[in-house]
């Protein structure tokens, strides 16, 4: 197995620490300057990604102008930790991977700081969003340009801080607060796994880098890179938001729309496919980690799914699908080589069309005074006509309509995982149907006709700032896979030592019609639900049904932590603080009571008489002197 | 041969002559036994071929040394024996059983410690001549920092000494119109006699400083004995020192009846028994010419 | 020899030590601790004399300096204490305590 051995990034590759500065700085001005900042900060906010989506352009087109082999640049910026046989650099590293990322956080990354100069626009605290929006593309740009796993941490936490602070950003609402402090605790159990798979690089290899890591995990004992992998997962389950660490992503949509655009559906929630394809090697060295990956990824795929038709919150929805598409993308990655240049096509189709379906959603939810209800909406097309045809766009390309980008994306890494094992396959094609099904069930209760509104809204069209992301976002969910199928996994192959076949744009197989058979069957019995002619209830209905029941309670997720983790945890730690007051500050307090009580008797002892002093001075000389002696005969 | 003998001979007068310093009341006692004590050892040293610590423990530490002790213990007083009650519960037996534990312990430790011959210090001695020549090439070679340092030692010892004893006089020193002036005042406002006090007792049988004098009534006067005799050697019988002159009294008014000399002097008992209560306090008996203030406080 | 010159000066020392503290007395005490002095000094005399050489009696020399030294200065002491407190007794100097 070959490895790619990076080219020193000279030249123009020297200032690709720009890509991630630029955001940074301007995240630093934006949060330091204060209210003076307010009423050009947005602006500001806006054009640091855009700057850095155009370094990212010129950088695509000089990887692409090159030679394959040439293709990984690798940019060393200073030594970071140096000791003994360690020595961790921070570098960065260019390849066909981390720029494809670099596109699509500061391409979709960049729409989204647009769409946000509108959506944010009536709160007071703009300019801090958009100090944080900057933080987050400077922290994932770093995550994905890193040369090494330390530095890939750095931008790990930084996202995880960034998430922290927007889910959070409307702090006054406690749903909000508790939301971003729920996110934050899930992340640091992933996180745990992450740093404990890197101490063991460092163990291993003496070094984090990725380019030692791939050459030395081939070397590897099999249980121990299985180890690496299986807390690799971890780290990245809790990221992407996959089984068993799904329960924060639905809470996180307590945060603006914008940020669950760009976080939680686009970039930040991927994360854990980049780390799991970055780390190809890893998997490939351990392959009962790789089953576990498709075995997280095929069960998040349909939980996520199955949380997606029960929820009549649309942007719960949303993230329901989220959980469910990264499933597919885990699935793809857990596959090999055959699935990488997959999962990536995926998750970029998958960003933009899950982005502009956010976006889409946020625009609703502006024209319904930010009413998330579904059961509150209806009629819509007609009134949000802009929104609706993008949004439109990003349904057809979820459910995999042909030619559209999902059709390509997804199809794909079903075949794949047919390919790989029946019962993969036929999970990710049951998730397909179901998608269908949901997706069907949120555009038919959001635009087909049948107002249920509200009292006093008024729907009204989105201002051009928010409907132009929402328009680019759309066309790339109708063109993407079409633009891309094919490129893309050429492109991709080898810088993740992928197989992945390069299929033509007119490729039909068994699968794809089955997988298009099963797609229909969700639509049908979704318009079966949910059509036009049906009344849809204007609150959710009393059901006893166990099924349904479970999916509205995210499928006892949250109960099943409760159950196993906090409550135990909770009555450990009110044990531990019984034990703590009765035991270890009885032992503590007691010795301070005994000593104090000894003491205050011990000082009677210095009574200021010189003879007493003497004699125990002699008595002590005698003592000691006996010992010495005793020592000696002895 | 000498030695031994010079050992055995000295080695329990110095026992017996420590515990007599530990053992006895008095300090002078003490510091006379210890005296003992140091000169038995000077010997010890001539007889270990030590000639010039011979003379420096007898110049120096018996006659300085020691001296220096008998000063203060004069300054001090020299009057109070000390109660041998001891004060401190249990201090006794336990300072006994830890002294003896340790000197056992050194007995054993340092003695066993001791093997082979004695190899004599007659080579050394000779080598330049003689011991304190010896002596003089290890001081002003080997241990010259050392024996500077014990210059510097001296010197700091001798400036705190003076430092430590030195008194600030606070008042102005009293002139002889001053004291004169008190004392005058003192007889006026408390009748206290403004002369010398009176001078012991001149007896045809006594004239030892311990003999009180004989007041005109016949009474004794209290004054003109020392209050540390008096302390040492108790109140001598009025009566012996009067007999004598009771009886001369008696010869020469042919009848020894004593109304006739006691009845006179009832008149001045009174003056005699007011001037003692006054003055006890001088503790000392001051000379004729003595200041009443001169000395301690 | 020299051990027996050795058990003597142990037993002066001891002695030394029993009357440092049973003695109340400030002089006495001070006389005791000079019994210690000397019972050190013919113990290093003693080995002079064993090992043939004339450091042990150099130390000796020193010590009886050291002594001097000290005597001066404690006898200050004892002499300035009495002043003020009227007494020679070391058990009545005991202020400084708990």
């Amino acid at each position: 197995m070959e490895s790619v051995t990076p080219v020193l990034g000279t030249g123009l590759f020297s200032l690709a620490w720009l890509l991630i500065a630029v955001p940074a700085a301007s995240a630093a001005v934006l949060l330091l300057i204060g209210r003076a900042g307010d009423r050009w900060g947005h602006f500001l906010g806006t054009l640091a990604p855009v700057v850095s989506f155009v370094l990212g352009v010129v950088y695509f087109a000089d990887l692409l102008g090159r030679d394959e082999a040439e293709r990984a640049v690798h940019v060393p910026l200073y030594d970071w930790i140096s000791s003994g046989t360690w020595n961790i650099g921070v570098g960065l590293q260019l390849d066909q991977l981390s720029i494809v990322f670099v596109l699509l956080i500061t391409g979709v990354g960049s729409l989204i700081h647009v769409y946000s100069i509108g959506y944010m626009a009536h709160d007071p605290r703009r300019r801090r969003f958009f100090g944080f929006l900057n933080l987050f593309v400077a922290a994932m740009l770093l995550l994905v340009l890193a040369d090494n796993y330390l530095v890939l941490f750095v931008g790990w936490e930084g996202v995880g801080l960034a998430s922290y602070l927007l889910i959070g950003f409307w702090q006054e609402r406690p749903s909000a607060a508790t939301a971003a402090k729920k996110a934050f605790v899930v992340n640091r159990v992933g996180d745990l796994g992450m740093s404990i798979a890197i101490m063991l690089m460092l163990a291993a290899f003496s070094s984090s880098s990725f380019t030692d890591v791939n050459a030395g995990v081939g070397q590897l004992s099999t249980p121990l890179a299985t180890t690496l992998g299986l807390l690799l997962l971890l780290g990245a389950c809790g990221k992407s938001a996959q089984v068993p660490l799904q329960s924060w992503l639905l809470d996180a949509m307590e945060g603006p729309t914008p940020v669950s655009a760009l976080i939680h559906a686009a970039t930040m929630v991927t994360a854990g496919v980049y780390l799991i394809v970055r780390s190809h090697a890893i998997f490939t060295a351990g392959p009962a980690a790789s089953i576990a990956v498709v075995v997280v990824g095929t069960v998040t795929l349909l939980f996520g799914a199955y949380i997606g038709c029960s929820k009549d919150d649309i942007k719960k929805v949303l993230a329901g699908s989220t959980m469910s598409q990264i499933g597919y993308m885990m699935l793809a990655a857990g596959i090999g080589p055959v699935g990488y240049a997959f999962a990536i096509f995926h998750l970029v189709t998958h960003g933009f069309f899950k982005a502009n379906m956010f976006l889409g959603a946020g625009s609703v939810m502006h024209a319904m005074d930010d009413d998330v209800d579904m059961r509150h909406y209806g009629a819509l097309a007609r009134a949000l006509p802009i929104t609706f045809v993008t949004f439109a766009a990003g349904y057809l390309a979820i459910i995999g309509f042909p030619f559209f980008a999902g059709f390509y994306s997804k199809d794909h890494i079903i075949e794949a995982a047919f390919h790989a094992s029946w019962v993969a396959g036929t999970c990710a094609l049951i998730g397909a149907g179901v998608t269908a099904f949901y997706m069907t069930r949120l555009m038919l209760m959001t635009f087909a006709p049948g107002k249920r509104w509200r009292e006093g809204v008024h729907p009204h069209e989105s201002p051009l700032v928010m409907t132009v992301p929402l328009i680019v976002l759309g066309a790339a969910s109708v063109v993407g896979g079409l633009l891309l199928n094919g490129w893309i996994t050429e492109w991709l192959n080898p810088a993740v030592q992928g197989e992945a076949e390069t299929e033509g744009l007119i490729h039909f197989t068994l699968i794809g019609g089955v997988t298009m058979l099963v797609v229909l069957a969700g639509i049908a019995v979704s318009f079966l639900f949910f059509g036009p002619q049906k009344v849809i209830p204007d609150v959710q209905p009393a059901t006893r049904s166990p099924f349904v029941r479970a999916g509205r309670r995210d499928l006892y997720g949250d109960a099943f932590n409760e159950a196993v983790f906090m409550r135990p945890g909770i009555r450990m730690t009110n044990d531990l603080v019984r034990f703590d007051g009765a035991v270890v500050d009885g032992i503590a307090n007691g010795t301070g009571t005994v000593i104090s009580g000894f003491s205050s008797r011990l000082r009677r002892v210095q009574n200021g008489f010189v003879r007493s002093y003497a004699l125990t001075m002699t008595a002590g000389a005698a003592v000691v002197g006996a010992i010495i002696l005793l020592g000696r005969l002895g | 041969m000498g030695a031994q003998i010079a050992f055995w001979l000295l080695a329990p007068v110095m026992v017996l002559g420590a515990l007599g310093m530990i053992l006895s009341r008095k300090p002078v006692h003490s510091a006379l036994c210890l005296a003992a004590v140091m000169i038995s050892l000077a010997v010890q040293y001539a007889a270990l071929n030590a000639p010039f610590l011979f003379a420096v423990q007898i110049i120096v530490y018996t006659g300085a040394i020691l001296m220096l002790f008998l000063f203060v213990l004069m300054l001090v007083g020299v009057d109070a024996a000390d109660s041998l009650v001891e004060t401190i519960r249990g201090q006794r037996p336990l300072a006994v059983l830890a002294g003896v534990g340790f000197g056992l312990l050194l007995v054993f430790a340092v003695g066993n410690a001791v093997t082979g011959p004695d190899i004599g210090l007659a080579a050394d001695n000779q080598a330049y001549g003689g011991n304190v020549q010896g002596l003089a090439n290890l001081i002003f070679t080997k241990y010259v920092v050392a024996f500077e340092a014990t210059s510097a030692l001296l010197i700091t010892a001798a400036v705190g000494a003076m430092v430590l004893a030195h008194r600030e006089r606070l008042t102005k020193r009293k002139t002889q119109g001053d004291l004169v002036g008190e004392r005058m005042r003192r007889y006026a406002e408390t009748g206290q006699h403004p002369g010398p006090l009176p001078t012991p007792g001149v007896y045809a049988r006594h004239n030892a400083v311990d003999t009180p004098a004989l007041l005109p009534d016949g009474t004794l006067s209290e004054l003109s004995v020392s209050a540390t005799l008096r302390n040492r050697s108790g109140q001598p019988d009025r009566r012996d020192l009067v007999r004598p002159i009771q009886r001369t009294i008696a010869e020469l008014q042919g009848d020894g009846e004593l109304p006739q000399v006691t009845k006179p002097g009832a008149a001045l008992t009174r003056r005699a028994d007011l001037v003692p209560t006054e003055d006890r306090h001088h503790g000392d008996r001051p000379g004729p010419g003595a200041e009443p203030d001169g000395g301690t406080e | 020899m020299t051990d027996h010159y050795i058990v003597l000066s142990a037993i002066l020392f001891a002695i030394g030590t029993i009357g440092f503290m049973t003695r109340r007395n400030a002089i006495v005490a001070f006389m005791c601790v000079e019994l210690m002095l000397n019972a050190s000094n013919l113990a290093l005399v003693a080995f002079s004399h064993k090992n043939g050489a004339l450091d042990g009696q150099i130390a000796a020399f020193f010590v009886m300096v050291v002594a001097a030294a000290e005597v001066v200065v404690g006898l200050a002491i004892i002499v300035t204490i009495f002043r003020t407190r009227r007494s020679a007794s070391i058990d009545d100097a005991n202020l400084l305590k708990f």
